[in-house]
């Protein structure tokens, strides 16, 4: 699509184009450069800031900590799928008692920042009376709160873009209003929306970083833990930069099933998704 | 209601200091978001493998991590040193660019391939098709998307309390040492935000989606 936006080049452009490439491979190449240089001349490259993962032990608490925010992903992401789709349904219903309070709560929990959220599961409630909230619940319920009602938004933008011939044939072969929501227009929305939703479930991988300030047990707390051993030479830069390894490898791990299962879907149905597109 | 007016001095400083990494960041992700949806547009191939690197990488990466290299693994890098609220703005400014340049670039594609078409028809090169007569008109229809942007930028301001800046999100340790309740103190919080996102930026975003509503 962007191609439209220049000719096809010709003998000139095309010269130019060489020299915009070079250029822009020895900025690129001389800012990685510099960053590196800087980490080498500090001393982040030496032995000793890495022996610390060498350590069997280290590497086992590494793996419980990812085991932790896969943990913490996996029951948000579930919970806010559950409750994006509940959400969107009350959002749809026509009565006026139902429709209103869910429309309250997704405008609310938007607009709260999630950190906010975590902070008054973790330490708002207890001091107030609530037991037995753990980092873990603070991170998931503060994860399917704000998550929830994200996705509530995307679902009922994906059912409100089908066709109206959708709902109409639905109900003319009988079929009540629930039924046509669940068996109809809600597949039809989530493949529709799958490239938003999946976007919103990398969005959830990556908050469940913010655990790290309520105290949860995962992967940046235990970063920053080794990053503050002395006896290692406290491998800050060292630490966070597997850190960053490990989150980007997820990331780009979830989104690649989620184009796969989308590519797996959308060869099914080309029709509704040209349809789709077009509304959309 | 007196946890507020107590420790109103508390939340004034927060929400100043909020205020302050809130503008400061959006102006540069939006200089910078531009800049790199330019680049992913470019006819130059490095031009634009470098732009979408850049993206891929940082989006991938939580907002905590970035945060906690420019706080904590950053000074170790000997080089000149910068306040905790400088390397919060810097954070905060790479994270949103990529998401600014997302949404610019979306809205490049919604402008009408004979607006591009024409510019080329008579003789303008890239640069001008693209800063004369697509951008004007594509961040018109990315007000929308923007504004989303600019709000969750608003709202993960708060992570930049973890890493040693007095904002509203860190007011929660400071009521915490005064030994004042805090759940009421974060209910506050919360609320003020509630208001900030629902009462000023949400009806800010309507105002201008209308007002500079493109037709097509």
């Amino acid at each position: 699509m962007s191609a439209v936006l220049f000719d096809v080049p010709g003998p000139k452009a095309r010269t130019r184009n060489v020299y915009l490439n070079i250029i822009t491979v020895i900025v690129v190449v001389g800012v990685i450069g510099f960053i590196l240089f800087r980490f080498y001349e500090s001393g982040q490259f030496t032995a000793k800031k890495w022996e610390i993962f060498s350590f069997p032990k280290v590497q086992q608490t590494f793996l419980a900590a990812i085991g932790a925010t896969l943990k913490a992903f996996g029951v948000a992401a579930i919970g806010s799928l559950v409750l994006g789709v509940l959400l969107a349904f009350g959002r749809l219903t026509d009565s006026k008692w139902v429709s209103r309070p869910c429309y309250w709560f997704t405008e609310l929990f938007r607009a709260v920042p999630l950190l906010i959220l975590m902070m008054i599961m973790y330490y708002g409630l207890p001091s107030a009376g609530v037991k037995g909230i753990t980092p873990f619940i603070a991170v998931v319920v503060g994860l399917v709160l704000y998550n929830g009602s994200v996705l509530a938004e995307v679902f009922r933008a994906g059912i409100e873009s089908l066709p109206k011939g959708q709902r109409e044939a639905g109900l003319a072969v009988g079929l009540t209003k629930g039924q046509v929501l669940r068996s109809i227009l809600l597949p039809q929305a989530v493949r529709a929306m799958l490239p938003v939703i999946i976007a919103q479930l990398v969005v959830i991988m990556k908050d469940t970083a913010l655990g790290f300030l309520i105290t949860y047990d995962e992967i940046m707390k235990y970063a920053n833990f080794l990053g503050s051993q002395g006896q290692y030479g406290s491998p800050v830069v060292p630490a966070l930069m597997v850190a960053a390894v490990l989150y980007v490898g997820m990331c780009l791990i979830l989104s690649g099933l989620a184009k796969y299962t989308e590519s797996k879907m959308s060869s099914r149905v080309k029709v509704v998704k040209a349809k789709a597109g077009v509304a959309g | 209601m007196n946890v507020l007016i107590d420790n109103s001095q508390v939340f004034l400083d927060g929400f100043k200091n909020t205020g302050i990494l809130f503008i400061f960041s959006a102006v540069f992700s939006l200089i910078l978001g531009t800049i790199v949806a330019g680049m992913r547009v470019s006819p130059a191939p490095a031009m634009r493998a470098a732009g979408t690197f850049y993206v891929n990488a940082v989006r991938n990466t939580p907002l905590t991590l970035i945060l906690a290299f420019f706080a904590l693994g950053y000074p170790k890098l000997g080089l000149p040193e910068i306040s905790f609220m400088n390397a919060a703005v810097i954070g905060l400014s790479l994270y949103t660019a990529t998401y600014v340049s997302e949404a610019i670039r979306s809205g490049i594609n919604t402008v009408s391939v004979g607006q591009s078409e024409a510019a080329r028809a008579i003789g303008l090169p890239f640069m001008q098709t693209l800063s004369l007569i697509v951008l004007p008109q594509a961040f018109r229809s990315v007000v929308p998307p923007l504004f989303s942007v600019f709000i969750a930028l608003l709202k993960n301001t708060t992570v930049a309390a973890g890493f040693s800046v007095i904002e509203a999100g860190s007011i929660r340790s400071t009521l915490s040492d005064r030994g004042e309740p805090l759940l009421p103190g974060l209910l506050w919080v919360a609320l003020i935000f509630v208001v900030l996102v629902l009462g000023i930026l949400s009806p800010l975003q309507r105002y201008l989606e209308k007002k500079w509503r493109v037709a097509r």
